[in-house]
């Protein structure tokens, strides 16, 4: 009791009466190397800056005078003629919306039962390797998927899609215009169509899904895991009831970043599909186009009109792949907790 | 005697006091149970429904309906096996477990596939490009005065190599410095500013590789009338090399331990020594790892390169002067020929790119081994 009175009175008496705590100012001015330091890599950032908004500025002021020129029309019309002053991309939007349709159709299951296999399915000891075997699927060059899906790949999915004509025909979006049980059926028809682009654009759709949704899932509390399989839940209801709702965020987010590979991928399905400027719904029928392999199809031959109207298709392209993108950043890092690594 | 028998078997060790440590191997060692061991139940009913659907497959697609084709038998067996594999589960099982099975299917054949998928296209590249890569001059000549359709031992692709090797060293000259220093800006400066550069990078990294072409073409080509050269070429894929080291550095930097950089400053070290002498090198098979996979993914860029460097037949070291090929776009134009032999000749040359993408992802895993764990 003393004691305690004895630290108080300590306190009182340690400044004046009226003295009032004031903490000293901690104010250092940085030294020279260090001002260096900050404004130059402030500067470097900035560079950068300026280099990538370039990127879209470019775009978007080579887009005013043909936007202005066509307005709406430019989003309706279906003539690539620039020469005859014709522009309108609505079959080159609709043909990029296909293919990573059917791109995202065929990578969505894939890259969900590959990322779950990975993250509760294989044994410990492959986990690290798949991982890498992934990372690795990620980095083949796409032309190499180019190569395979046109060489490889095509006589198969042949097969499918005249199988899907036969039995799907009925629908808009399955039609071709040949005879699908004539006996010598026409193969050239359904050969570098829309399907097929998508396809060989899936496998470079899976990995960047797979990545995203494998490392969300490999974060579902263990506390929770451990609670489901102790309620008796088998290993699928286990996934079921706690990785799967934990993950959405990272499933939804990587569905759209493979989503937003898909819609700007060139080399592949420039090589596979047959560039024909139709409005047309018919994925399996031979012919197609999207926006980026229309600029690297028209870029060599292309007079100033003609740069000025691929400028603006690539200014819509780098719109929608940018949105896509950043929604989904923000639902994969939302949905990421942060591991802190302070010591 | 029955009761006995179980009681020697399970002898505890503990009440053994008389013999020495030397009897210790006659009781046996703990085992755990295998929690995950398969019962006979599990195994036979995949061998069953495996043998029964195939059986069943066989019967009805190649002798009551005369279908044909591989494709379609495959996945009519999977189907077939899905089903008959929950009837026979469903026999003796509750319904969850029947579930699991059935999603247990679905999972392994959805990996499956992938990592099928991505065997055949590497196999298939290696299978069609193999004729053209036992000829010495495949390495060593260039395609000038070589037409497409010569027998493989004349030519090769020595100015695609050479071309990709010149490209791709512009680019990580440019791209190496200005990434990294991005990072750096983003991680130890900070600010307001700084996230907006870090929305932007991170937005740049998903942009599609031929918009930087084509804004590399339009920028330099048309509106400055520079040649198509390796150099046009290089700055394209530093365009897109830029965002992935900035955005692998940055979250490499991210990592390293605050209490280091504290510590630093604590004993009187400026920000820039903090930086230059404590965080750069923690983060260095990190970094490293960056600059590994954005130079992997650099080389095989064929979008931004068919746009700016253009397709030459013959050897050329001069990036700024004369157009320069490259390997992605060797292929894309061999290939695109039609010829038998020059697409041979492309799938060899895919066949160098890949074990140089292989080799690059190699070196990346080695590099990051020590460092990062692995979950």
């Amino acid at each position: 009791m003393s004691d305690l009175q004895a630290v108080e009175d300590l306190h009182d008496n340690a400044g004046g009466p009226d003295a009032e705590d004031v903490p000293r100012r901690l104010v250092s001015r940085p030294a020279l190397a260090d001002r260096i330091f900050r404004i130059g890599s402030t500067g470097i950032g900035a560079f950068v800056l300026v280099i990538f908004g370039a990127i879209g500025f470019m775009l978007a002021i080579a887009a005013i005078p043909t936007l202005r020129r066509y307005g709406w029309n430019f989003f309706v019309e279906n003539e690539w003629q620039p020469e005859r002053d014709q522009v309108g991309m609505s079959e080159v939007l609709l043909g990029t919306f296909l293919v990573a349709a059917v791109a995202l159709i065929v990578a969505f299951p894939l890259a969900l039962t590959s990322a779950l296999y990975i993250s509760e399915y294989a044994p410990a000891k492959l986990r690290g390797p798949l991982v890498a075997l992934v990372d690795l699927m990620a980095a083949v060059p796409s032309i190499v998927y180019g190569l395979w899906g046109l060489f490889m790949l095509q006589p198969y999915l042949l097969e499918v899609a005249h199988w899907i004509h036969q039995n799907l025909g009925f629908i808009p979006l399955f039609r071709v215009n040949t005879d699908p049980d004539a006996p010598m059926w026409a193969q050239a028809r359904y050969t570098g169509s829309i399907f097929i682009a998508g396809v060989a654009v899936a496998m470079m759709a899976i990995p960047i899904g797979c990545a995203v949704m494998r490392e969300v899932f490999a974060q579902a509390p263990i506390g929770e895991r451990e609670a489901a399989l102790a309620l008796g839940a088998t290993r699928w209801g286990m996934v079921r009831s706690v990785v799967l709702p934990f993950g959405r965020g990272g499933i939804i987010g990587g569905t759209m970043l493979s989503l937003g590979r898909a819609l700007g991928e060139t080399v592949a399905v420039l090589l596979i599909i047959a560039p024909i400027f139709d409005l047309k719904v018919r994925i399996l029928e031979n012919g197609g186009i999207t926006v980026s392999s229309l600029i690297a199809n028209r870029f060599g031959e292309a007079t100033a009109i003609q740069l000025s109207a691929l400028l603006t298709a690539g200014f819509v392209l780098f719109v929608i792949t940018v949105i896509v993108n950043t929604i989904a950043a923000v639902i994969v890092s939302r949905s990421r907790s942060g591991a802190s690594t302070e010591i | 005697m029955t009761a006995v028998m179980p009681q020697n078997r399970s002898a505890d060790p503990v009440p053994q006091a008389g013999p020495p440590p030397a009897a210790a191997p006659e009781i046996p060692p703990d085992v755990p149970r295998k929690l995950q061991s398969k019962t006979i139940d599990d195994r036979a009913s995949v061998i069953g429904a495996g043998a029964g659907s195939l059986a069943l497959t066989w019967l009805f697609y190649t002798q009551v309906l005369l279908l044909s084709g591989l494709t379609g038998f495959l996945i009519c067996w999977y189907l077939a096996f899905v089903v008959l594999y929950a009837v026979v589960t469903a026999v003796g099982n509750p319904r969850p477990v029947v579930a699991d099975r059935v999603a247990s299917a679905a999972l392994h054949a959805g990996a499956g596939l992938v990592g099928l998928s991505l065997a055949l296209t590497l196999f298939y590249t290696l299978y069609r490009g193999a004729p053209a890569l036992p000829h010495l001059s495949f390495y060593t000549k260039d395609m000038a005065g070589v037409p497409g359709d010569a027998p493989l031992d004349q030519g090769g692709i020595l100015h695609a190599i050479v071309g990709s090797f010149i490209e791709v060293g512009i680019a990580v000259v440019i791209s190496l410095p200005l990434g990294i220093a991005t990072a750096v800006y983003m991680t130890e400066v900070g600010g307001r500013f700084s996230r907006i550069v870090r929305t932007l990078v991170e937005a740049m990294t998903a942009v599609p590789d031929i918009l930087a072409g084509l804004f590399i073409y339009t920028t330099l080509i048309v509106a400055f009338n520079f040649p198509k050269s390796g150099f046009a070429a290089g700055l394209a894929i530093s365009v897109t090399m830029v965002p992935i080291i900035a955005r692998a550095a940055d979250v490499v930097l991210r990592v390293v331990p605050g209490g280091l950089r504290e510590a630093g400053l604590a004993l009187g070290a400026s920000q820039w020594q903090v930086v230059r002498r404590v965080v750069l090198p923690t983060a260095r098979p990190g970094l490293a790892t960056a600059l590994i996979l954005a130079i992997a993914r650099g080389v095989g860029e064929t979008a931004p390169v068919l746009l700016t460097s253009g397709a030459s037949t013959f050897l050329n070291w001069d990036p700024v002067n004369f157009t320069m090929n490259s390997l992605p776009l060797y292929i894309f134009t061999a290939v695109r020929s039609g010829q038998p032999n020059n697409i041979t000749r492309g799938f060899g040359a895919a066949v160098v790119l890949l074990v140089l993408v292989l080799l690059l992802f190699a070196i990346t895993r080695w590099l990051a081994r020590p460092r990062v764990g692995r979950r």
